[in-house]
């Protein structure tokens, strides 16, 4: 099935291949943005603009006061200008009429933008609450969004069914105030790290999920993000928790418009298991990486956090990583549940100027916690990418299992390719494995595909595809192909 | 028709190919003999457009259109396909996957219509039946984990599949037992007609008593230094390549 994906893949690279960053648009809504500038007052706004509860205010107030006291961490392979937090917007909001109810009344500039961003048009009509035709098509349900603010949601009603809430965050926290306030921060304390801290204090919106015990959640829920305002920090916030053998599989994706300056982004992620829980978060992420020459692209510094809690409870975590300038980040899983199961699948495409710096913790407390790790990177240009992982076993973890396998496929001779596995373990049961490998794309493997009729472009997105593979097939099905494409594209006119 | 003029090549300074002169008309297969480092794989790559040879002179042409111009996957689409001495691996990439792109990719070029999955999976079936390969070959990573024999069947597999109308098969029964040099000859032997001409470059006269070929060429030294009917390789058999060369010289 894989096999097929990866055909049609690169079958279509060809017509997806204009060249430069397709993505590279933005939309002329027209936006309702706080001043410039970080201060109480602007967080009182974010605040009130959502007619947030005093508790929400307070934590933002206190993470804002913790994170002043912070400094920008420099431990990472990455080197940046110095961000002015004072430069940019803190809010950003598209204008809002009544919400909306048919297709007509959504406006067509954001229609226009969905489709571009490859939403189905059946899920665009699902944004107006059209009902679903019977036995439609594999349901996914897609929160979309556009800058700060969720637009709309859909699948509202089949997910309210099985007892599933799935909302922006903004809105859980009016209507579902115990469960945010319970959860928030329970993963990722506000003053956790600079960004979480930042994040805490001035996040606008993101995703909520709740799936209450023994629910299967019936469809795959799915975010698009999408940075669209200028100077405008996109600080997300996505809190998932699954009570006692509960599932969920969740799908983020992003991509943003060019931009000549700059773009912070620092999302957190918080992810909750509880007993015999499991979830499955998947994210393509690619935001613009800056020019050829290294100009612009997005500063990606995201905290992602999953709190395995309950006995036999797992979170997977894959990711594709081909956009930003920066990347910083570490989707981590804590075992606290005996016999929890921890994962991290990773694909960091870096070229021309970008770096990144990401990997994953795991921590493992519970006994017989287990854990895998699968890193690819892939380096081309003058790019720098490093695996940072750290494996940490503590001393109640008894049987505790690691397998974590780096590989790092250079493309040319200017890139850099980095390794940095830290391991600690306080526990003599525990059994730790490490494997770690560097390549490069061979000529005689270049030659051989070429000389079968594949352009040098698709040989690359074949090979580099292949190279992947171990990652990919841990995607469901949709961002699969959209990850295969992103991969080729990414990697056009790298090599010869 | 191949046809080769004068042609010359270096890998940087040092000439390997030095002015050979070849004809494969339509529809005949052509053996290519010679002893170690006289430029028969060099030939093969160059023909095929393997980048790091620098042709240095003469000309080579498919049906009239100049190969040397050509970007390896253009002379691919055109009809040119090389088996490899030593096949490449490529991990993690599906063989069924590898071969309906490529063949796709040289339909694309060529303004055919593209395969989708279920037609190239029938013919990819048929061809390996006919192969007598069995069917997990096509589940399997490109030639990851193949043995010697199971890498030479699987650039024949891919030749039935792709349907090139000039293959250049660079010493493809070295380290092939006779079992799996029978079938490596009969795969190519199906592809025998009208329209299929090959260059079969070899070491050993082994091959030829399976792929009886229409003409034998010795190369040595960068040169073709004699040609006859297949009795030659008889020839070569008996009395090795020193007599052939030093009556060259």
């Amino acid at each position: 099935m894989s096999d097929s994906i990866t055909t049609e893949t690169i079958d279509t690279v060809a017509a997806l291949a204009e060249g430069g960053y397709k993505w590279g648009f933005s939309t002329d809504i027209e936006m309702d943005m706080a001043p410039k500038g970080l201060n109480e007052d602007i967080i009182r706004l974010i605040s009130a603009r959502k007619n947030e509860p005093e508790w929400l205010l307070e934590w933002r107030l206190k993470a804002y006061a913790a994170w002043l006291k912070m400094e920008e961490p420099d431990w990472a392979m990455l080197r940046h200008e110095p961000i002015d937090y004072q430069d940019l917007h803190y809010y950003a909001a598209p204008k809002k009429k009544a919400g909306p109810k048919s297709l007509d009344e959504v406006d067509p500039e954001l229609l226009k933008t969905y489709a571009k961003l490859g939403i189905p048009l059946k899920e665009q009509a699902y944004l107006a609450g059209v009902e679903p035709e019977e036995g439609a098509r594999p349901q996914v349900a897609v929160d979309a969004v556009f800058d700060s603010v969720s637009v709309a949601t859909t699948f509202r009603s089949t997910l309210e069914k099985a007892g599933v809430i799935f909302c922006p965050i903004s809105e859980a926290v009016l209507s579902h105030p115990e469960l945010v306030q319970k959860y928030l921060g329970s993963v990722v304390p506000a003053g956790d790290n600079y960004f979480a801290a930042l994040n805490s204090a001035v996040f606008t919106d993101g995703s909520f999920v709740f799936i209450p015990k023994g629910v299967r959640c019936p469809m795959e829920l799915s975010t698009y993000f999408r940075i669209n305002a200028r100077n405008t920090g996109q600080f997300e916030r996505t809190l998932i928790v699954v009570e006692d053998g509960g599932h969920v599989s969740y799908l983020e994706g992003c991509t943003a418009p060019q931009r000549d300056e700059n773009q912070l982004h620092a999302a957190v992620v918080e992810l909750v298991a509880m007993e015999d829980a499991s979830i499955k978060y998947s994210t393509v992420q690619n935001w613009y990486p800056g020019d050829a020459n290294g100009l612009g692209g997005i500063y990606n510094f995201v905290t992602k956090r999953g709190a395995c809690r309950g006995a036999r409870s797992k979170i997977s975590w894959t990711q594709v990583e081909t956009g930003s300038a920066i990347t910083w980040k570490y989707p981590s899983c804590i075992l606290q549940g005996d016999g929890s199961v921890g994962e991290f699948y990773s694909v960091a495409v870096t070229t021309n100027h970008q770096q990144a710096d990401t990997g994953t913790k795991m921590i493992h407390i519970g006994k017989n916690t287990s854990s895998t790790i699968v890193s690819k990177g892939i380096s081309a240009g003058q790019s720098n990418n490093t695996y940072r992982g750290l494996v940490k076993v503590l001393p109640k973890a008894e049987g505790a299992r690691n397998f974590t396998q780096c590989d790092s496929l250079l493309i040319g001779d200017r890139c850099g390719a980095h390794t940095v596995p830290y391991i600690e373990s306080r526990n003599p049961t525990a059994k730790l494995e490490h494997e770690a490998t560097t390549s490069k794309i061979s000529d005689d493997q270049l030659f051989y595909c070429r000389s079968r009729g594949l352009s040098q472009e698709d040989a690359v997105g074949m090979i580099v595809n292949g190279f992947c593979r171990d990652v990919l097939k841990e995607l469901p099905m949709e961002f699969a192909v959209e990850a295969q494409k992103l991969l080729a594209i990414s990697l056009e006119g790298s090599v010869g | 028709m191949l046809e080769i003029q004068n042609l010359a090549a270096a890998i940087g300074d040092k000439p390997i190919l030095r002015g050979i002169d070849l004809v494969v008309p339509k529809g005949e297969v052509h053996a290519i003999m010679g002893p170690n480092g006289s430029g028969k794989s060099t030939l093969s790559y160059v023909l095929s457009g393997r980048p790091g040879y620098d042709v240095t002179g003469g000309s080579a042409t498919f049906d009239g259109q100049d190969l040397l111009e050509m970007e390896p996957e253009e002379r691919a689409a055109l009809g040119v396909f090389l088996a490899f001495q030593y096949p490449v691996e490529l991990p993690g990439v599906g063989n069924a996957n590898f071969l309906r792109t490529a063949l796709n990719a040289q339909r694309r070029a060529r303004g055919e219509a593209e395969l989708d999955a279920p037609a190239f999976l029938k013919l990819a079936r048929a061809e390996m039946k006919r192969l007598s390969m069995p069917d997990d070959m096509l589940k399997r990573n490109v030639n990851v984990g193949f043995s010697g024999g199971e890498k030479k069947r699987n650039e024949v597999l891919q030749m039935a599949i792709l349907k090139p109308r000039i293959a250049i098969l660079d010493e493809t029964d070295s380290g092939l037992d006779i079992d799996a040099l029978k079938i490596v000859a009969e795969g190519v032997n199906a592809q025998r007609g009208p329209d299929f001409s090959a260059l079969v470059i070899t070491h050993y006269q082994r091959l030829l008593d399976y792929i009886v070929p229409d003409r034998v060429h010795v190369l040595a030294g960068g040169r073709i230094i004699r040609s006859g009917g297949p009795e030659l390789a008889l020839e070569l058999e008996a009395n090795g390549y020193g007599a052939i060369v030093d009556a060259a010289a």
